[in-house]
């Protein structure tokens, strides 16, 4: 039966172009992990050796606005059309989204686009009269991690380390955490669908890793757009972030991988946050649980330098994760500056676990 | 003024998101929302489809229709194909439109985040930039956090980042042309009028509630950020 439920994703496939891609960047993922994209960019350019291109002409696509009710659909139906007419000028026709908002926000788009031919017109005529610029449609439109997962096997062939504990030769148990504007939106445009995703589970079986199957598996890691974005109403962000955190910790997990930025972002410090208020914390001695991206998980099993890759930016540390899968790193370098500069180190919090 | 159910109707989010709701309750099941707060999108989705004028307007003014998230795991699920989360958009854009935003606390917390992420779009060209997020204002940030900060020339820098530099990259500036054209968008669609409304509206009601208004974090900004 296990076997039966696992293999359900596969009715749900998408096409991911297979190489030229322009790159749509993140605003949570530049500026909380801050190395993420280059790697990103590394490992489809150096390690897969695809082209890859990165305008420094792209914005925003406004999503984060756009789903706390600040701006209208015309606005940020009309900024995704320049980034498209962006593409078009640089000579692409395949669009990858480093972000699971602004993901959502693309398909979205093309899809009202689809209903609604008038919004695709009219989108047409204002992006024309505010900027002159014109736009065709991307021939493919993926999320970043569509394109490491179809590559999967690929890079497992070249990995230095796998999900696997160096010293007892179990396979590290891994939670995977989607966000829900990948699939749950437009279940069509997730490998897997919304029911049973696959983008990020299927890493943890290539690499090696175990799943961790939780109740609260698909729940919303609580960001909420406009609830987190006011300090008075933050509860709601935490409170379900806590509902995973304690619905995962029974099963004992190894590390976090998530999709999309701002989940990464919510699921790491709200650990923290819980630590500190209510003295909880769900690593292992005092310790949280490592919340990698999947480039920082692809860039660490590849064997990048855990600093340069920038795993200290994280609120709850990766030492105990790198201790397990075996992996080798300088603890003296974690906190210096370009050029090995001496920038003094981050404050122990009272509770959560951050030196080692 | 024409009536508010026409101008609802005008909204393609909300003819996508209101096909025909059986009020089965699903969506307030599956919703993170509806855990934290009395919010129960399955009630917005009635009083919507009564087509009840004064109804409408009523919410419109309330809290109801700014607790949702807008993590859509509503649209998964409706066993009718309807997306509450959408209506609630239409919902959220409308009572801007109309001024009556102002009227519930949740509302009048708009002129907040037009002045942080709205303003970061257009100033950054990104929704949320390092050197505005501190602290203070994001105290589950963390050590780390202010760690990179108090030394974000030099992290930044040895992370391989364009922070602050004219040229692709993470982090970069974004162009100045780039910023150009994202203000004639938002001139051009309506989202420059949109921010204006949220401004004059709030002035009314700072002015009412005594507050001091004049820009950025004011004492109305750390009113409705803080409490």
């Amino acid at each position: 039966m296990k076997q039966v439920r696992n293999e359900l994703w596969s009715a749900y496939q998408k096409e991911i172009a297979d190489n030229r891609y322009y790159f749509a960047r993140s605003c949570i993922r530049q500026n909380f992990f801050p190395a993420a994209e280059n790697l990103y960019l590394k490992i489809v350019g150096d390690v897969l050796g695809r082209d890859i291109f990165d305008d420094e002409r792209q914005t925003t696509c406004t999503g984060i606005a756009y789903h706390s009710g600040l701006i209208p659909m015309e606005t940020i139906m009309t900024v995704v059309a320049r980034q498209f007419s962006l593409m078009n000028e640089a000579g692409y026709e395949n669009f990858v989204v480093s972000c699971v908002t602004s993901f959502g926000i693309y398909v979205e788009m093309l899809e009202t686009w689809k209903h609604f031919p008038e919004t695709e017109k009219k989108t047409r005529e204002a992006l024309k009269r505010a900027t002159g610029k014109s736009f065709e449609i991307p021939k493919n439109l993926v999320h970043a991690s569509d394109i490491i997962y179809k590559y999967r096997k690929e890079i497992a062939d070249k990995l230095k380390y796998r999900l696997v504990n160096a010293l007892t030769g179990e396979p590290l148990k891994v939670v995977d955490h989607i966000g829900c504007h990948y699939a749950k939106i437009f279940p069509s445009h997730g490998i897997g669908g919304a029911e049973y995703p696959y983008v990020l589970a299927g890493l943890i079986d290539e690499w090696g890793g175990t799943q961790v199957d939780y109740p609260e598996r698909r729940h919303c890691c609580g960001f909420g757009f406009r609830q987190y974005l006011l300090k008075s109403n933050r509860g709601y962000s935490v409170t379900n972030s806590k509902k995973k955190f304690d619905s995962m910790e029974p099963y004992k997990p190894d590390l976090i991988i998530a999709n999309c930025p701002g989940c990464t972002y919510f699921l790491d410090r709200w650990q923290y946050v819980i630590a500190e208020k209510d003295e909880k914390t769900y690593g292992e001695n005092g310790s949280g649980i490592p919340v990698l991206t999947y480039e920082e998980l692809a860039g660490l099993l590849l064997g990048y330098d855990p600093w340069d890759i920038g795993l200290q930016t994280h609120q709850v540390q990766s030492e105990p994760l790198m201790d397990k899968l075996g992996v080798a790193y300088d603890p003296s370098s974690k906190y210096k500056g370009l050029g090995g500069a001496d920038l003094g180190l981050p404050e122990n919090p009272e509770v959560l676990r951050c030196s080692y | 003024m024409a009536r508010l159910y026409e101008q609802l109707e005008k909204d393609v989010r909300y003819r996508e998101g209101m096909k025909a709701c059986l009020n089965c309750g699903v969506c307030t099941a599956i919703c993170p929302a509806a855990e934290v707060s009395d919010y129960d999108p399955r009630q917005i989705m009635n009083i919507v489809q009564e087509r009840d004028e004064a109804a409408l307007e009523q919410l419109l003014k309330s809290d109801d229709i700014w607790r949702c998230g807008e993590c859509l795991s509503c649209k998964t699920r409706c066993p009718r194909g309807n997306t509450p989360c959408y209506v609630i958009q239409a919902l959220r854009a409308l009572s801007i439109e109309t001024g009556l935003f102002i009227e519930s606390e949740q509302g009048r917390k708009q002129l907040a985040i037009k002045r942080t992420v709205g303003d970061h779009i257009l100033q950054y060209g990104y929704c949320v930039y390092i050197d505005e997020v501190d602290n203070e204002t994001y105290p589950e940030q963390g050590p780390v956090w202010k760690w990179i900060r108090e030394n974000r020339d030099s992290v930044m820098e040895r992370l391989g980042t364009s922070y602050g530099k004219n040229k692709s990259g993470t982090l970069r500036n974004t162009a100045k042309e780039s910023l150009e054209d994202l203000k004639k968008i938002f001139d051009e669609t309506g989202g420059t009028a949109r921010f204006d409304k949220i401004e004059k509206y709030s002035a009314k009601k700072a002015e009412e509630m005594n507050k001091e208004f004049s820009k950025g974090k004011d004492e109305y900004w750390r009113y409705l950020y803080n409490e």
